[in-house]
């Protein structure tokens, strides 16, 4: 155990065995990002897989439109501390924009509109557990939030969950993305609290 | 976008409260003495952990308001309404009071005394703590690099850090915007960040200054979108948001 603060009782009791250590829950939904918001319209917008032997697949707003979405309702959780249960997405399963492209990659680097930059194990984007969302609560994704679309991968910290996402490049080597570089967990499991190198 | 690597595991540490200075009715800075602190830069973060009797913890991250001097750091912590950990340090919390704290965290949001480029900091309310760190280690590193501050608030009595920026300093200008009640004997009206006041504190945008802006979300929004309408590049400007959004 921890050193007592005298005095500290605490209220976030009954504890929730949704909320992973060290999160409290979040009415709202605050806003963290690096710089300015970028206002990315969707006739402009365009998202791209590539391979890492440079095989490029890319989606225009209306043919993302076209693919099969599903419907999604997940906790996140950010790494400052707040969770949100239960919120509603709607997507597009990243296993249908990966899926038949032919690569031995095992690491992914998401880029996004603005520069952001964040890795993940590609095994953490297939079989179900990531999206490109475009909808939040019922309406379009608000561009604070990473609209028009955003990387949706709820069982990370939320940080991996890239806004604005451009594109997402195949590579067989891990390498640190934005947040990662500058001293944030490479993997980022809320339920082992991977908050930041060596946790 | 380089940052600072952190190696190793971040330690959390016993910190003890040395000192209280009242910066409002419902914030104040905490001093703490924290034997072994690494140092820091302006503009970084910690996490503070409270831990009840029976072994219940609750944590929220803080910037640090100073740079670092020795073993000791500053905190300024506002209450938050029904704030499980700032009602805690606001309140009940005394000198010699034990929390732990681990950091120092981020490597984006910082100013490093070797910066010789002019700098725009916009605070949005309690988004001045990691602006005024950064102005203290500019004052404590002797820097000559141009500051220029814009602090809006909401109420002349919300002021922080007040005795110390009401004293001139070479090399910082400082404009205050209040969105809801002037101070006594000032005229006009009160009114939000807007774009004649970025366009008038705003270093020109061939400068090559580098903005920072800390403060709600909706605040830090409207002022990054200011700023890139004023033709500032998106890579010179560093966001740092708290608390709920607009929608």
């Amino acid at each position: 155990m921890g050193v007592v603060t005298p005095g500290f009782t605490g209220r976030a009791r009954g504890a929730n065995p949704r909320l992973p250590p060290g999160q409290y829950l979040a009415e709202d939904f605050p806003v963290l990002s690096a710089g300015p918001t970028p206002r990315v319209s969707a006739e402009r917008w365009e998202f791209a897989v590539v391979t890492e032997r440079g095989e490029r697949r890319s989606w225009s707003w209306p043919e993302l439109m076209a693919l099969p979405s599903e419907k999604i309702t997940v906790d996140i959780h950010c790494v400052t501390q707040w969770s949100k249960l239960d919120t509603h997405w709607r997507g597009v399963p990243v296993d249908a924009l990966v899926g038949d492209l032919e690569t031995a990659a095992d690491y992914v680097m998401a880029h996004s509109y603005g520069g952001y930059t964040t890795n993940l194990p590609l095994a953490d984007l297939l079989n179900g557990k990531a999206w490109i969302a475009y909808e939040y609560g019922g309406k379009p994704l608000t561009p604070e939030h990473g609209g028009p679309a955003r990387l949706l991968v709820p069982h990370l910290y939320l940080w991996k969950s890239a806004k604005w996402v451009r594109e997402l490049r195949l590579a067989t080597k891990d390498d640190p993305g934005f947040w990662e570089a500058a001293g944030y967990h490479d993997y980022g499991d809320p339920w082992r609290e991977q908050r930041y190198q060596g946790d | 976008m380089a940052g600072t690597a952190v190696s190793g595991r971040l330690a959390w540490r016993v910190a003890r409260l040395a000192e209280i200075r009242q910066e409002t009715p419902t914030a104040r800075t905490l001093v703490f003495d924290i034997p072994g602190w690494p140092g820091h830069l302006a503009g970084q973060h910690v996490d503070v952990r409270l831990t009840a009797a029976d072994g219940y913890t609750a944590q929220r991250s803080y910037s640090l308001a100073a740079p670092a001097n020795g073993d000791r750091i500053e905190l300024t912590v506002q209450r938050v309404a029904d704030g499980e950990v700032s009602e805690h340090l606001t309140g009940p919390y005394a000198i010699g009071d034990p929390v732990e704290i681990r950091g120092p965290i981020g490597g984006w949001f910082v100013w490093r005394p070797a910066d010789t480029a002019p700098v725009l900091l916009v605070a949005g309310g309690a988004g001045i703590v990691p602006l005024m760190a950064m102005i203290r280690a500019r004052r404590e590193a002797g820097s000559k690099a141009l500051f220029r501050l814009v602090y809006s608030l909401r109420t002349p009595e919300e002021l922080y850090y007040a005795a110390e920026l009401r004293r001139p300093y070479a090399g910082l200008d400082i404009t205050y915007v209040y969105t809801r009640e002037l101070p006594e004997g000032q005229s006009g009206i009160p009114r939000r960040i807007d774009v004649p006041t970025l366009n008038t504190a705003a270093w020109p945008a061939d400068f090559g200054a580098t903005t920072y802006i800390c403060g709600p979300t909706g605040f830090v929004e409207t002022a990054a979108d200011i700023m890139l309408a004023l033709g500032h590049s998106p890579q010179s400007i560093r966001t740092e948001r708290f608390g709920p959004s607009r929608d």
